[in-house]
């Protein structure tokens, strides 16, 4: 009995190694499953939570297929300006990823190409940003928009995102334009083509590979900020989406069912895009952060 | 006449091309103005701002010195928020350290539906802490919560889960820890995988195996993994705001606040700004002082295996 469930088990799985230890695959997964499980039931509870009419105060652990209710969607849609939330989170996390892939490839290009004593001091300058957590100068950086008109507008944490994605970035281009034979420019420069033309045409269209990576890091990172948009943004018609999520929970407490759709309404891009680029966005997550 | 020339083109060559030279910074200056305006000058005018006293809003500034850096030594509040931040920034390194490696390391075998295991593992790490952080709230909310569910299903009483502070912060912590865990899996996978596959073989030729194998070829192969993995965890849970803010708010009390939502709250719930800005100072040089060290310590243990 037992010989033939190991024999069904070892059929599918074969582990890399000398011995094939049988019994311990059993042990694997079922580790692996009821992870995987305690991983998915934040999603289930919110799908539950959010498919049960708004005046249900009970618990629910199964969603009650029979009646589901799709009122906290529309709620949430039409008096919670998820949408709108979505639109402006959109538009953010675009123009950010935008300045930062160009600003950062552009400002790699001289700190790799033209290693000189300031360059140098430049460069490590900018390392050393990367060590500013946002919160610290949340007292600054508030009063100083607050200066210039910058809260409540899409360029104010534009630029901010921008700034606080760029260092980063700068380092990810500067180790790869280190690894594009200098020879590439020198050509270019022969021919009469001046640096601009030469990181235009030249550089930039091989710096894809890393593009991906910057792009899939700023742009996953700027969707889901929260600690500087939910004070710079406080207009709800303004609001990107963690902001507007979390004031279903403070102002709305009391409606958890509104705040479960909002949360998976706005979770859902995310997931689709993950779902179909799954490689892409692992490989890139993993190349950023290893620096 | 026609040597004169060649030498004079030579001369303006030599010319327009340290012209280039220079003019090639030019790149890095857009750059470094938004990197100067919206980061370089708020850190400096931060400390500036420290050293007054200030709501924030008032264009009066009264100078207060160091006043505010001996406020924060007396601050009982403080002292709880950054025993917090560090219990945070520890444990969730350990949490994720321990977890993600197994996790790596059972996903590294070659079983059925390892990728779409890997997915969803993952998955909570691409999603806003936000948005996880609400998810997450109906397991332990009072009255609609699954954990007081099953209670009641079992004939107890419900639990109010954040009611005691130290069950909170535990709380906090692990939330933390389920959702960034699938970010420690994969760098270790990726170390995994990049490992010398002829150093695996000959230590199994040589009779290694089981634990011999994973202490003496496995681990020291991991350094690298391990090095990015514990200094990304480390900063993340020294960080640590979003999850805060969406469970508890730093309650009950200031009792769960990490130093980053204490800041949030000195400044724009309690109007201090120059308090708050001082604090700020005060996570910089930790976070500085961390980073560095980390980066100095494991160096070494990378440059060593």
């Amino acid at each position: 009995m037992s010989t033939s469930k190991n024999a069904a088990a070892a059929d599918g799985v074969t582990i890399v190694g000398r011995k094939t230890r049988t019994r311990g695959h059993w042990a694997i997964y079922l580790c692996l499953i009821v992870f995987c499980l305690i991983q998915l039931v934040p999603f289930w509870l919110a799908i539950c939570q959010s498919t049960k009419p708004s005046d249900d105060m009970s618990a629910t652990l199964i969603p009650r297929f029979n009646d589901i209710q799709w009122s906290n969607f529309t709620d949430a849609i039409t008096q919670g300006g998820v949408f709108r939330a979505m639109l402006n989170s959109a538009i953010v996390t675009l123009f950010t990823t935008v300045l930062v892939c160009l600003l950062g490839a552009a400002a790699a290009y001289p700190l790799a190409r033209r290693q000189t004593r300031g360059n140098k001091l430049v460069s490590s300058g900018i390392l050393a940003l990367m060590m500013i957590p946002s919160l610290s100068i949340l007292v600054p950086l508030y009063s100083f928009l607050v200066q210039i008109g910058g809260v409540n507008s899409y360029w104010g944490v534009i630029l901010v995102l921008t700034a606080s994605n760029l260092p980063l970035s700068i380092f990810l281009y500067q180790a790869f334009i280190k690894s594009i034979p200098p020879s590439i420019d020198e050509a270019g420069m022969v021919d009469g083509a001046n640096r601009f033309t030469v990181f235009f045409r030249l550089i930039l269209p091989l710096l894809k590979p890393v593009t991906a990576t910057v792009v899939i890091m700023t742009s996953v990172g700027v969707w889901n900020e929260y600690a500087l948009s939910s004070y710079l943004l406080t207009d709800q018609s303004m609001q990107t989406i963690a902001p507007r999520v979390a004031s279903f929970f403070s102002a709305n407490s009391s409606n958890l069912g509104v705040g479960a759709a909002a949360a998976l309404i706005c979770a859902l891009p995310i997931v689709i895009l993950y779902l179909f680029l799954q490689r892409y966005f692992i490989e890139g997550m993993v190349a950023g952060s290893v620096k | 006449m026609s040597s004169r020339s060649s030498s004079a083109t030579a001369g303006r060559k030599t010319l327009r091309q340290r012209l280039a030279g220079t003019s090639i910074n030019l790149f890095y200056l857009p750059a470094i103005i938004l990197l100067v305006l919206f980061l370089l000058y708020p850190l400096i005018s931060g400390f500036a701002i420290s050293l007054y006293s200030w709501d924030g809003y008032n264009p009066e500034k009264i100078f207060v010195g160091l006043t505010n850096y001996m406020t924060i030594l007396r601050d009982r509040n403080f002292l709880t928020t950054l025993i917090n931040t560090l219990i945070y920034g520890i444990g969730s390194t350990i949490l994720q350290q321990v977890l993600g490696l197994g996790l790596a390391l059972m996903l590294n075998a070659r079983i059925k539906g390892r990728n779409l295991m890997r997915a969803i593992i993952y998955l909570p790490a691409l999603i806003s802490a936000v948005i996880m952080g609400t998810m997450y709230y109906f397991i332990f909310q009072y009255q609609q919560g699954a954990l007081n569910a099953i209670l009641v299903w079992l004939g107890l009483d419900r639990v109010v889960w954040f009611e005691n502070s130290t069950n909170a912060v535990i709380i906090i912590l692990l939330v933390n820890s389920l959702q960034y865990v699938g970010t420690s899996m994969i760098i270790y996978l990726a170390g995994l995988q990049g490992m010398d596959q002829s150093v695996v073989e000959a230590a199994s030729l040589d009779g290694a195996s089981g634990w011999k194998m994973f202490w003496n070829i496995t681990m020291p192969g991991l350094a690298p993994a391990f090095t990015t993995s514990v200094v990304l965890n480390l900063i993340g849970g020294l960080k640590l705001f979003d999850v805060i803010k969406v469970l508890t708010g730093g309650g009950p009390g200031y009792s769960t606040n990490s130093v980053s939502t204490y800041i949030s709250i000195q400044y724009f719930d309690n109007q201090n700004a120059g308090y708050a800005s001082a604090i700020g100072v005060v996570l910089f040089v930790l976070i500085a002082i961390v980073t560095t060290l980390m980066n100095k310590g494991l160096d070494k243990l990378n440059w060593e295996s």
